[in-house]
């Protein structure tokens, strides 16, 4: 034990009587306590400047199931028929969401209410996602003590409580499976870590739950059954297998497997899909090297051995090759599809697949979103890799590989960054935690070093290297004392980066805006949900709504009326339908909108407010998606030059189709901006090009105060004489 | 020539593992008989899945995976049984056997849901 100098917090606790390994243990607890409250309530931003809502728009379909879940119960929630979104078609809800975030938030609800709290689903919702933070963070400190130590595990925790990177999906209000997600991955991977250390098939088993849960919760799962196959493989190859391995990974596939096909969306993809083969391959693999290795151990015979080798691994060989080739020939097994492709070669998607080449999360990253969500952590990732390498074990060769595929991942689309943040945190917390063990074993080791160069200073044959160590001495304990201030100077700089960042970057509702007036008060923009509820209170109960696929979610879900297409995005002729129909001149737009029974229209426009995720700056692309079914759509009919305009000097098909005329209808008598011209657009910074719209067979039946949602009704067919 | 000598190796080789494998305990031939026989019926389920079609799938799946499952739980019980391996030592076999127990619960619990 190390000796314990007098402190004040010593003395106090020593006061209790403690012994040093009961200090430790208290110190530890402690820490953990605070971390985990650290980790929940730094993501209460919003909450507290805000109200508590939900943000975004995938959690506002989240939502609006949880709700029908408290309702209605699990069997119908099970088997829900929605024919409230993708008119006329209807969405199978039940069989195509995780339900994992669902269910988790209606137990929290349910034993909330059976402990007598009547709380609201919305605040158990709104707070689902802090909770599930602070218990990735204790996740990661049992994750960290398996891998490393304690201290290590420690400082894994406190990284992940605040890294910026995890709270940008995890944030109050982020209802979305991300949230529940990332625990559950930290979860499945520490079991199965866990069972590759013991050998023991009762972790085997929690870490096939924990990958049941992960794939009820996320489409991300698919990160975990390759990673792990691809795990065992290397540690195959590089000779470090044993029978624990064996143990871990077969009970994990199998029963992980079986549970994972409970889930009607993922269905019979373990067995039929390309991005899922690798699994049953190493599952095969593993099964055919074992069963050599067994027969080498049985027989002592080696040249007979040889003879056998060569036989079974043909024949295997060949089999595997011949079943695999049939099933890929055969369509039986399906390819990589093309959101998973798309990691492999980013380039596909801009060609092939627009609508997922739109979404702005799959963009690739920049080196400012790295260091943005990562700060310290960026360089701290190759010290912890050094480390690892250096003490090399099962598990340190598992955490390497998680880190070095998830920062790959983490490279090619932004959203993947929140896949990497436990690792990078993991191995960070080893450099942190390595340097500053070395550190203070040195700042130590100085009393020692002094004590037995004193004792021992009649011995001569070592007395001139004593001598020249006590010499190096002082500047050693200074040097290390030097190190450590700057190691706790960077640590307080990546607390201070992450408080603000989160602040500022990541609390934003998105459905309502913030913006500084003229003389520094803040003025609050509500017009979504003003919009929404417009048209829950002033519409017929089955009016149909036609508006870009980015709102569908929340107009089910505040506004309660059906529309055509939404966010799940998993027709893709429905929604160039409906990019054809908005970039359409008016009297073709009304044919499709006639044939969809569409009774209104909604778009949102910046112009007043200079609120720049409108739907003008999201045009090109509804011209992109529906040109990519209806090739009468053109994207140069709407581009001059090359640039996209939408001034005096724009293309004619541009100032005159159905878009252009919503969002800019009467707007050319508007006054924005003292000094410019009426209908001065201020999120393009230009006078629009056709002031004078008039619409024939659409009026305007709503605008929001700042105009920035604008619902117009069709109008019926007149009366023919 | 080639052929014959390849005959002799392949008749010591058979000769050897017979040997070898005779030595092994009761209780791993035991377990190895229970592997044998769920392997065959997982097999005869294919068979019989080539000839009448693969209709419900669910229940073609959760048939063979139940056999190829409580298969490879029971070798996972021989590694930690079997007296040679010094990684179990300290595992008591009782305890191998409550796990190897739990797991096929679990196993053929789900097999029922999936059965459809």
């Amino acid at each position: 034990m190390a000796t314990v100098t007098n402190t004040p917090v010593s003395d106090l606790l020593k006061s209790f009587k403690l012994k040093t390994k009961q200090q430790e243990l208290l110190i530890r607890v402690s820490i953990l306590c605070l971390v985990y409250i650290l980790a929940f309530i730094i993501r209460l931003f919003s909450v507290l400047r805000y109200e508590s809502m939900i943000h975004e728009f995938d959690p506002y379909f989240n939502y609006r199931t949880t709700l029908y879940l408290t309702q209605n119960g699990f069997y119908d929630f099970w088997n829900w028929f929605d024919y409230e979104s993708w008119y006329p078609l209807g969405r199978i809800i039940g069989g195509t969401l995780y339900p994992g975030l669902m269910v988790t938030a209606v137990l929290i609800y349910r034993i909330l209410h059976f402990l007598r709290f009547a709380v609201h689903i919305r605040e158990v919702c709104v707070l689902t996602a802090p909770f599930f933070a602070s218990n990735t963070t204790l996740v990661a400190y049992f994750f960290g003590k398996e891998i490393w130590d304690t201290g290590a595990g420690l400082v894994a925790a406190i990284l992940i409580a605040i890294c910026p990177g995890y709270i940008s999906r995890s944030v109050a209000g982020s209802y979305d499976n991300e949230g529940v997600a990332i625990f559950a991955l930290l979860f499945t991977f520490y079991l199965f870590v866990k069972a590759v250390n013991t050998g023991s098939l009762a972790w085997s088993l929690a870490s096939a739950f924990g990958y049941f849960y992960m794939v009820s919760a996320w489409g991300g799962y698919v990160f975990i059954i390759n990673l792990i196959p691809l795990y065992v493989l290397v540690l195959l190859i590089t000779g470090r297998y044993s029978m624990r391995l064996y143990i871990a990974y077969n009970c994990m596939y199998v029963l992980g497997m079986l549970l994972a096909m409970q889930i009607r969306f993922v269905g019979f993809q373990h067995v039929q899909s390309g991005e899922h083969m690798a699994a049953m391959g190493v599952f095969f693999l593993m099964q055919v090297f074992y069963f050599l290795d067994w027969v080498k151990h049985m027989l002592s015979d080696t040249k007979l051995f040889q003879a056998f080798l060569r036989i079974t691994v043909t024949c295997a060989v060949a089999v595997g090759t011949i079943a695999l080739g049939l099933g890929m020939l055969s369509g039986y097994i399906s390819p990589w599809t093309g959101r998973f492709y798309s990691l492999l070669d980013p380039t596909y998607a801009k060609d092939h697949i627009p609508i997922i080449a739109s979404v702005s999360e799959h963009q690739p990253t920049a080196w400012s979103s790295f260091m943005f969500d990562y700060h310290i952590l960026l360089f701290l990732f190759p010290a912890g890799l050094y480390f690892c390498f250096k003490r090399l074990s099962d598990a340190t060769i598992f955490i390497v590989m998680y880190g070095l595929t998830s920062m790959y991942f983490a490279g090619v689309m932004v959203r993947l960054i929140l896949v990497a943040t436990p690792a990078v945190c993991l191995i960070s917390a080893i450099a942190v935690s390595a340097t500053v063990k070395n550190l203070t074993v040195l700042l130590r080791s100085k009393n020692k070093g002094v004590l037995t160069g004193s004792t021992k200073g009649s011995s001569s044959s070592k007395a001139s290297s004593k001598a020249l160590l006590d010499q190096s001495q002082p500047f050693q304990k200074n040097g290390a004392i030097a190190l450590l201030f700057g190691a706790f100077y960077l640590l307080s700089k990546y607390a201070t980066h992450c408080t603000w960042v989160t602040s500022e970057a990541y609390s934003s509702p998105s459905i309502v805006l913030a913006a500084r007036g003229a003389h520094g008060n803040r003025v609050i923009f509500d017009d979504y949900r003003e919009a929404y509820f417009w048209l829950r209170q002033n519409t017929p109960a089955d009016a149909k709504v036609m508006s870009w696929w980015d709102y569908g979610y929340q107009i089910t879900a505040m506004g309660n009326r059906t529309v055509i297409v939404d966010n799940n995005t998993w027709n893709n002729t429905h929604i160039a339908t409906v990019g054809r129909a908005m970039s359409s001149y008016e009297d073709e737009a009304i044919e499709i909108m006639r044939s969809l029974d569409v009774d209104y229209v909604l778009v949102v426009f910046g112009g007043v407010t200079g609120y720049s995720s409108d739907d003008i700056n999201k045009f090109l692309w509804m011209v992109r998606i529906g040109g990519g079914v209806f090739p009468v759509i053109k994207e140069p009919d709407y581009l001059v030059n090359g640039e996209y305009r939408v001034d005096k000097g724009a293309a004619p098909k541009m100032l005159n189709c159905l878009m252009y005329k919503l969002c800019y209808y009467r707007f050319g008598e508007m006054l924005t901006e003292y000094g410019k011209p009426p209908g001065y657009d201020r999120a393009r910074g230009v006078e629009i090009g056709n002031k004078d719209i008039k619409l024939e067979h659409l009026e305007e039946a709503f605008t929001t105060s700042n105009w920035i949602v604008r619902i117009y009704k069709v109008k019926p067919p007149n009366n023919r004489w | 020539m080639g052929r014959t000598s390849s005959k002799e190796d392949a008749g010591a080789l058979f000769h050897s593992l017979r040997s070898a494998y005779a030595a092994t305990p009761v209780n791993l031939k035991i377990i190895d008989l229970y592997v044998g026989f769920a392997i065959f019926t997982a097999l005869i389920q294919v068979v019989y899945m080539a000839i009448v079609g693969s209709f419900p799938f669910n229940s073609f799946l959760s048939g063979v995976l139940s056999c190829f499952g409580t298969a490879v739980l029971a070798v996972c019980l021989r590694i930690q049984v079997n007296k040679e391996n010094k990684e179990f030592k300290d595992l008591p076999p009782e305890r191998a056997f409550a796990d190897f127990v739990l797991c096929n619960l679990v196993l053929h619990l789900v097999i029922m849901n999936f059965l459809g």
